[in-house]
């Protein structure tokens, strides 16, 4: 998915001349192509992200279009007032791009995970959140987050992530992309979890049920028409997120549904916990520890399927 | 006009403006009295012999950047501007009133103009303006950018953070001027963080420093006009004494948020030779 990002800047720098790519210290090679594509308009800002927010943001009040690449915990809370102040306050616009998000990088401990940015970013006025599930919808997020004239944040992976989109399938931001049409569940995921949630409506298909699934790759602003479409018509909802249980997707669509449901729809939550994970373990590991696995949300949702 | 009367200008207005920030403080209850009045002359300097600038065109590509990074000098910061001609003062009959714009720190440029950025919260005001600097280079603007620092405010890290990577990118088109006047809210700042030498600090981080009088418009112009060296960002250090000008506010940190009663005023316009 990295690779993309980088691939998907340097093609759009080449019309675009007022994009700038600054980085914090990281993508080793990953941006030589755009360094030598795009002379003068890469900076490496070191391990500095508080400086490089600010950077940015001043770029952008100059006319600029910097986008700001680093590990997700170091451009987001490492440098959270700055992303408060100098760009959401100001409310110009510059990209930051946050790698290696959520369990991507399980193995590095807690210092290094991202299960947090979505619920304190998203309090935030200005900015738009997008976490992509794929390559095809981070290009599509890209060139869209250009033409807006405010702050995006975008969570992505690291690499290697399958592809579960469709190429040219219409992305837009603010509206949820439907992934397969059902009557009986639906599960909204969002990010680079989505192939779990593919994997899990599989499951569930060939149990019988006929599930919708949705990828939220727009967690704010959020998509409140496919919402009321969504609980208008299932009793079970899941939401699927590699995040905090707290103040997320999750947390989001709670806060609209208490002033908006009309009907008793039961919603379920697959996320992590109030916790460190303090453990060490890969992605997989992680992931699974939480219950974020088909298996498990297919047994979850079937389980409240027969409650409800 | 010559160097010496454009200096005695330059001071008459410096005068005009601290009475202008001492009866508004009174008026509308704004502190930061003595944080504003150890700049004056500085900005002063600045807004009225520096800046390439025309206040009818507030965005003008090609226009000098000054951003206040030490927000709290918004009161005086606002009375300049709008001497400057940036507003009319019937605008800033609505300071400090429900609903207006002047408050306590600059808002954001879309709100004022002649503001380039909003600050308040310290340490931000230079990343922004480096990132003004290094823009000018990518869109070949040929403008300066001038950042004014707090002593105390030179605590918080992100300014180090900018320091480095200005010298690093070897940005000649920045200045940064250091209101050094030895006071941070609640103490002394060289008791605060450390002593040594401010000018030896910013010397390290790749900086050509110089230090000068802050409060002497003399030492100011010469000092703000001198061109950057190649490839060499510069800060100078001025060494300013909080409430300057005002005998019973000079260098009494209680000025930090003491409002002067309308007697005070009084007898602050009289040393000003300000007839009331």
């Amino acid at each position: 998915m990295r690779n993309a990002f980088a691939d998907e800047v340097n093609k759009l720098a080449v019309d675009d001349n007022r994009i700038v790519l600054l980085s914090g210290d990281i993508g080793n090679r990953m941006f030589d192509s755009f360094k030598d594509e795009h002379k003068g308009r890469f900076f490496n800002c070191g391990i500095a992200e508080a400086n490089m927010m600010g950077v940015a943001s001043g770029m952008a009040l100059s006319g600029l279009r910097p986008i700001i690449y680093t590990i997700t915990p170091f451009t987001t809370t490492r440098c959270y007032e700055q992303i408060r102040i100098d760009a959401c306050y100001h409310n110009v616009p510059i990209i930051i791009v946050g790698t290696g998000s959520g369990l991507s990088y399980a193995e590095l401990g807690p210092t290094h995970h991202s299960l947090e940015d979505l619920a304190i970013l998203r309090v935030l006025p200005n900015i738009t959140i997008l976490a992509p599930a794929d390559e095809v919808e981070l290009r599509q997020c890209l060139q869209q987050a250009l033409k807006l004239d405010t702050p995006v944040y975008i969570r992505i992976g690291k690499k290697g992530e399958e592809i579960i989109s469709k190429k040219d399938n219409g992305l837009k931001i603010g509206c949820s992309t439907t992934i397969l049409h059902g009557t009986d569940v639906c599960l909204i995921g969002t990010g680079t979890i989505m192939p779990i949630v593919l994997e899990s409506a599989g499951m569930l298909s060939s149990k019988g049920f006929s599930v919708r699934v949705e990828s939220f790759h727009t967690i704010k602003p959020l998509d409140t028409k496919t919402l009321e479409d969504v609980f208008s018509k299932f009793s079970l909802v899941a939401v699927i997120e590699e995040h905090s249980c707290i103040g997320g997707l999750y947390g989001s669509i709670c806060e609209w549904l208490v002033k908006h449901n009309n009907r008793e729809s039961r919603l379920i939550s697959f996320g992590t916990k109030d916790e460190f994970m303090c453990e060490v373990g890969t992605q997989d590991y992680a992931r699974a520890k939480y219950g974020l696995t088909s298996k498990n949300i297919t047994e979850q949702v079937i389980n409240t399927f027969d409650k409800t | 006009m010559s160097t010496g009367a454009k200096i005695q200008e330059l001071e008459n207005i410096a005068n005009v403006a601290r009475g202008r920030i001492i009866s508004n403080s009174n008026k509308t209850n704004t502190p930061h009295l003595g944080s504003c009045l150890s700049c004056v002359d500085i900005l002063v300097a600045i807004y009225f012999d520096i800046l390439k600038i025309d206040p009818s065109k507030p965005q003008d590509h090609e226009r000098d950047r000054f951003i206040l990074s030490k927000g709290h000098a918004a009161a005086a910061l606002f009375q300049i501007l709008a001497m400057k001609g940036f507003y009319s003062d019937t605008l800033l009959e609505t300071y400090g009133q429900d609903g207006g714009i002047f408050a306590e720190h600059p808002p954001t440029p879309d709100k004022l103009p002649g503001i380039e950025a909003a600050t308040g919260s310290l340490g931000h005001g230079l990343p922004i303006g480096l990132g003004m600097a290094m823009s000018s280079y990518i869109k070949q603007n040929k403008y300066k950018v001038f950042v004014l620092l707090g002593d105390g405010e030179s605590n918080e890290g992100s300014v180090w953070e900018a320091a480095m990577m200005a010298s690093a990118q070897n940005i000649d088109n920045i200045v940064v001027i250091i209101d050094f006047n030895k006071w941070q809210a609640t103490d002394r700042s060289i008791e605060i963080l450390g002593g040594g030498s401010l000018k030896e600090k910013w010397q390290a981080f790749g900086w050509d420093a110089v230090e000068i009088d802050g409060n002497d418009m003399t030492q100011l112009i010469s000092a703000l006009s001198k061109k950057n060296n190649h490839g060499k960002p510069k800060a100078i250090i001025a060494n300013t004494v909080k409430g300057k000008g005002i005998s019973f506010m000079e260098d009494d940190n209680n000025w930090h948020y003491r409002i002067p009663t309308e007697e005070e005023v009084g007898i602050a316009l009289t040393e000003l030779g300000i007839e009331t």
